[in-house]
């Protein structure tokens, strides 16, 4: 079969659950898919012989009987979660060399469904970017690039890529500030970013710790909630790790919405906004309608503040974050004649400029002095901003919104490259979503005229994923989105 | 709150970044920028606001106090640039 | 107490103002955020988890049982316990932090506001005011000598709990910072909370100086002495340091705050390094840490696993038992020695055992050069040998010989006693023959006592006693031996 790698995850455990095909035939075409799909530098460490055991092993299991969730689906991991005995590099010049001595329990809870690992994905350094641009590996290609190549975004670029190039049947993302879901929109699949505390994020390498989550990245609703199934689930070994049921989000899919109040915010359509998705979004609004939904007019009064609020309070925990790199106990260091030196010098040479500008950024508004007028100010609008949703909540179940202001760009594209406030701007729907710890999926809702996938987000209530996932089915099955 | 160069370097030197000469211009610059930008955020009436430090405000979640972890050296010293002895390595630290 | 003041060559009176900063190593068995082993003298590195070299993706899991020494501690210094307490990041770069920041208490520490009262060498007893206490984790250590040019980093301290204990400036001279860290260290180790090992750096102490000339109201710039590592130093390095502030004032100079380092040696302190100034730290609150949150039945529940502490023991041992303050404070200060005191005690005279304990029986300790807990001589028989004197069957001084047998043998005095024929003789027939033969045997001195001579009493009950071999009852004799001679 060909078009084996074309396959949602539920289409292939279908096929596997029946024995119409192996998983070891599975993992080899996507293992050939991989191949063929080089130019898009998606991956950045491949282990198909690894795969190949794995795929081995989950084939006893079918014929055993013993078979997993997840049993034989092959996916990619973005390189910041920490693979045991699998390079770990969150594509810096500075732990390039990394071999973790542990997993991850995001990757491991999938591992134990069965899962098989292909490889590690491409990403910005540290998942600070929005284009995959700052990658020490270098920038992922757009598969839906035509004359000129197009990025992936980012950060989580090359799963997003993967998944829509068909090399990987699902792939771990995480977003910090729409870095799942902006992705997802750029190369026409659908990512969710869970609750905050949904899945752990021990292992994995952090980049703002009160607004990292992992979540999944898949061709479709279906395979997202079951890949988020797997991922998901309290882990003591994270303190911030939510003490909550996870319930089975597939159960969900297909259930009816006549009733469900769907909120649009004011807000979230500037004077400006690129007409192409105010049209999209007007016609997801017709969908839902449809389908019974209820729509309902909210207000979002202190979405202005949300990238200001947001690029004070990532960088602030990035630098303490990043302050572990010194070239002592792990990664690359460049020798001085003494600590001072050696830190300076570890550091100046193994961050890329992006990384850099925030940590410097990060370490000035925590400074004394600065404190209060910066970060302290930045964690009160937060407030407001999370307040903000909980006002609109109590009028709507889930709100619809674009997932970014913008189609994907060219690959060092001159505007977005001028001043890092540009790039910042694409941040623009998707960043309150983190600050508030909310759930927020994106999935595909058409091309621009230019040929180009946009996205759209529903945003829940947090824990209630659930919702979002009702929404997006019915949205997804009205769009029917043509996939790679 | 615009910085100047020294301003910058002192940063730089507290995150153990080297800002190089001819960069310096170009960093702060871009820094200020920023800065200005983020500064938007003083338009905001905070007064009485909580902070909010994280989406998670449960209470922390303790563990019980078992060794678990150990007799394991050799996992913890295997990514080291400069190993000797079953301990990390660095050019002499002085005081 | 007597004033310890300073005078300058111009005749000027200055103040000592001193603050301490304890940093006491958590007794647990893991370490504060992470589930590897606390143990000491390990191999290099052999107790680390992933967390304390913080690899990347490792996050902090706090102790439970670090929280619970922690308000242990608290209320064992009479302190208010905070049920809400908050991580933060202290943000600074050396190779013993492994993640580049230390996880502290900054804004809410655990442990607010307390207090200790520490007994002086006069008798008056001084309080001195805890400002607060907060809970964080220990560096690796770096080691120089291996190597020339190379150091070597060693992180199986890293992560091992910590209680920072910071006082008030109210110390006023060094024998009451002396006496505070004394009775720290007792509270400590009859808490259990710490072992209190000053050497080992499981106690290690910050002494903050400065002088002020007396009747001035402020304060004047302070140093700040690291890392002394006994109370005998600390009292030192507290006299060196003001003696050394006073003479650069007395020479019209003025000096920065800073870091020193008291060297033994010379009995001087030296500079280390500029005081770091607190905007460095960039403290903010660890997103990886959510508030602590303590409930009432939480610190009930350590309350009750409280044990009597020094105070409490001293008042008693004063008030029920009959002990001199004195007394009572130097057994409390070690949990041992009070241990072994009231078993020893136990349906005894407290007040002679005590002065046994403190006499010969420490005496004996310090000759031999061991701790209580290793003493030859148990408890137990301790409080029957005092019970033999206090029935008349030994004399103090027989006593003291049965003690000696005692220490090489490890016997019980009573077999001793009775193996020896120790019994003191009380059989006034028996005795009467002695001293009526003493009477005989010295004329001379009969008349002299009967002309006046009346200390010539105790010549005579030292005869008897000789005779007897020291086992006469002395009352008996003296009784005696005034009837026959008045």
């Amino acid at each position: 079969m060909s078009n084996l790698t074309e396959l949602t995850i539920s289409e292939s455990l279908e096929k596997l659950r029946a024995k119409e095909i192996s998983p070891v035939e599975l993992t080899e075409a996507y293992i050939k898919k991989l191949e063929d799909n080089k130019k898009y530098n998606a991956y950045v460490t491949t282990v198909p012989e690894k795969a190949l055991e794995q795929a081995k092993e989950s084939e006893k299991r079918y014929m055993s009987g013993a078979n997993k969730p997840l049993d034989g689906i092959v996916l990619g991991i973005k390189d910041l979660f920490c693979t045991k005995d699998i390079r770990t590099t969150a594509c810096s010049k500075i732990i390039d060399n990394f071999v973790p001595q542990y997993e991850s329990t995001v990757t491991q809870n999938l591992l134990d469904d069965g899962a098989v690992f292909l490889g590690k994905l491409n990403l910005d350094e540290f998942a600070m970017g929005g284009s995959n641009e700052t990658s020490y590996f270098g920038p992922v290609v757009n598969p839906w690039s035509k004359d000129v190549k197009l990025v992936a975004g980012g950060s989580s670029g090359g799963s997003a890529a993967a998944v829509s190039a068909n090399m990987c049947a699902g792939a771990t993302g995480t977003d910090t500030g729409g870095s799942i879901r902006q992705p997802s929109a750029f190369c026409g699949v659908t990512g969710i970013k869970p609750t905050y505390g949904r899945c752990s994020r021990y292992g994995v390498i952090a980049f703002a710790s009160s607004l990292d989550q992992a979540g999944p990245i898949c061709k479709d609703v279906r395979d997202c909630a079951l890949m988020l199934n797997s991922m998901a689930g309290f882990d003591e070994k994270d303190a911030t790790s939510a003490r909550v049921d996870v319930p089975n989000f597939e159960s969900f899919l297909g259930q009816d919405i006549r009733g469900l109040k769907i909120g649009i915010p004011n807000e979230y359509r500037p004077d400006g906004l690129n007409e192409e998705i105010a049209n999209y979004w007007d016609k997801a609004i017709e969908m839902m309608k449809e389908k019974g939904a209820e729509i309902v007019n909210i207000s979002l009064p202190h979405t202005k503040y949300a990238l200001p609020c947001y690029y004070v309070i990532a960088p602030a925990e990035a630098s303490s974050n990043l302050a572990r790199y010194d070239g002592i106990r792990f990664g690359n260091r460049v020798n001085g004649k003494n600590m001072e030196e050696l830190h300076i010098n570890t550091r100046s040479s193994g961050f890329g400029k992006e990384v850099k500008r925030r940590i410097l950024v990060g370490t000035y508004v925590l400074s004394a002095g600065f404190y209060d007028a910066y970060y302290l100010k930045a964690q009160k609008v937060r407030r407001l901003i999370k307040n903000d949703f909980d006002e609109a909540f109590k009028k709507c179940d889930v709100i619809l919104t674009p997932t970014s202001p913008i189609e994907a760009f060219a690959i060092g594209d001159k505007k977005m490259n001028e001043s890092p406030i540009n790039m910042y701007l694409n941040d623009v729907f998707t960043v309150s979503v983190n600050l508030a710890g909310l759930p927020a999926l994106s999935l595909p809702i058409g091309l621009s005229k230019n040929g180009l996938p946009l996205g759209m987000q529903f945003i829940g209530k947090a824990f209630d994923e659930k919702t979002i996932f009702k929404a997006s089915y019915q949205l997804e099955k009205s769009v029917n989105f043509k996939r790679i | 709150m615009a910085v100047d160069n020294e301003a910058v370097k002192q940063i730089a030197y507290l995150a153990r970044l080297g800002v190089e000469e001819d960069k310096l211009e170009e960093t702060q610059r871009e820094f200020n920028k920023i800065l200005a930008w983020v500064e938007e955020l003083g338009e905001v009436d905070t007064n009485g606001v909580e902070p909010m430090f994280s989406p998670h405000e449960e209470n922390i979640l303790l563990r019980n106090d078992e060794v678990v972890e150990g007799n394991q050296s050799d996992k913890i010293l295997a990514n080291a640039p400069e190993k000797e002895f079953g301990y990390f390595v660095v050019p002499k630290v002085v005081e | 107490m007597a004033e310890y003041i300073l005078e300058s060559a111009n005749g000027e009176k200055w103040e000592v103002i001193c603050g301490l900063e304890i940093h006491c190593q958590i007794i647990s068995k893991s370490k504060i955020f992470s589930s590897a082993s606390t143990k000491f003298g390990e191999d290099a590195n052999e107790c680390v988890s992933f967390v304390d070299v913080a690899m990347p993706g490792m996050l902090p899991v706090l102790n439970m049982e670090c929280v619970k020494q922690a308000v242990k501690t608290g209320l064992g210094l009479n302190a208010k316990i905070n049920k809400y307490s908050q991580f933060s990041r202290k943000n600074y770069f050396y190779p013993d932090l492994p993640q580049g920041y230390q996880i502290t208490q900054e804004k809410h520490p655990i442990i607010g506001e307390g207090k200790v009262f520490v007994d002086l060498s006069d008798g008056s007893v001084k309080e001195i005011g805890i400002e607060r206490i907060h809970i964080e984790q220990d560096t690796g250590k770096s080691i120089h000598d291996i190597d020339p040019s190379r150091s070597f980093i060693d992180y199986n301290r890293a992560g091992v709990g910590l209680m920072e204990i910071v006082t008030k400036p109210d110390f006023r001279s060094p024998e009451e910072a002396g006496g505070f860290l004394r009775k720290l260290r007792s509270i400590v180790r009859y808490l259990g909370t710490c072992d209190g090992n000053m050497d080992e750096g499981s106690l290690r102490c910050d002494a903050s100086v400065s002088i002020r000339k007396v009747g001035e109201t402020g304060f004047r710039p302070r140093c700040e002495i690291k890392n002394v590592n006994s109370v005998k130093f600390a009292m030192q390095a507290i006299e060196a340091e003001a003696k050394r502030q006073l003479e650069i004032y007395e020479n019209g100079g003025s000096f920065e705050q800073e870091s020193r380092q008291f060297d033994p040696t010379t009995g001087t302190t030296k500079y280390m390094r500029k005081k770091e100034y607190a905007h460095e730290y960039r403290q903010f609150p660890d997103p990886d840490l959510p508030p602590l949150v303590l409930t009432d039945e939480f610190i009930e529940e350590v309350r009750n696993e409280l044990v009597e502490l020094p105070d409490a023991k001293k008042k008693r041992y004063v008030e029920n038992m009959g002990l001199t303050a004195y007394d009572a404070s130097v057994i409390c200060e070690n949990k041992e020695v009070a241990e072994f005191f009231e078993e020893a005690s136990l349906g005894h005279d407290a007040k002679k055992v005590a002065n046994w304990l403190m006499g010969d029986f420490f005496a004996m300790l310090n000759k031999k050069g061991v701790d209580i807990k290793n003493s030859p001589v148990s408890a137990k028989n301790l409080g029957k040998l005092v019970e033999l004197i206090s029935k008349d069957v030994i004399s103090g001084k027989i006593a003291k010989d049965v003690f000696e047998i005692m220490v090489n043998t490890g016997d019980d005095p009573e077999k001793i006693v009775e193996e020896k024929g120790l019994k003191q003789v009380t059989d006034t027939s028996a005795i009467e023959a002695i001293v009526d033969e003493i009477i005989a045997n010295n004329p001379d001195n009969v008349a002299s006592y009967k002309a006046g001579k009346n200390n010539l009493l105790g010549w005579f009950v030292g005869q008897v006693m000789k005779q007897s071999q020291g086992k006469a009852n002395p009352g008996v004799v003296n009784k005696l031996l005034k009837e026959k001679l008045d």
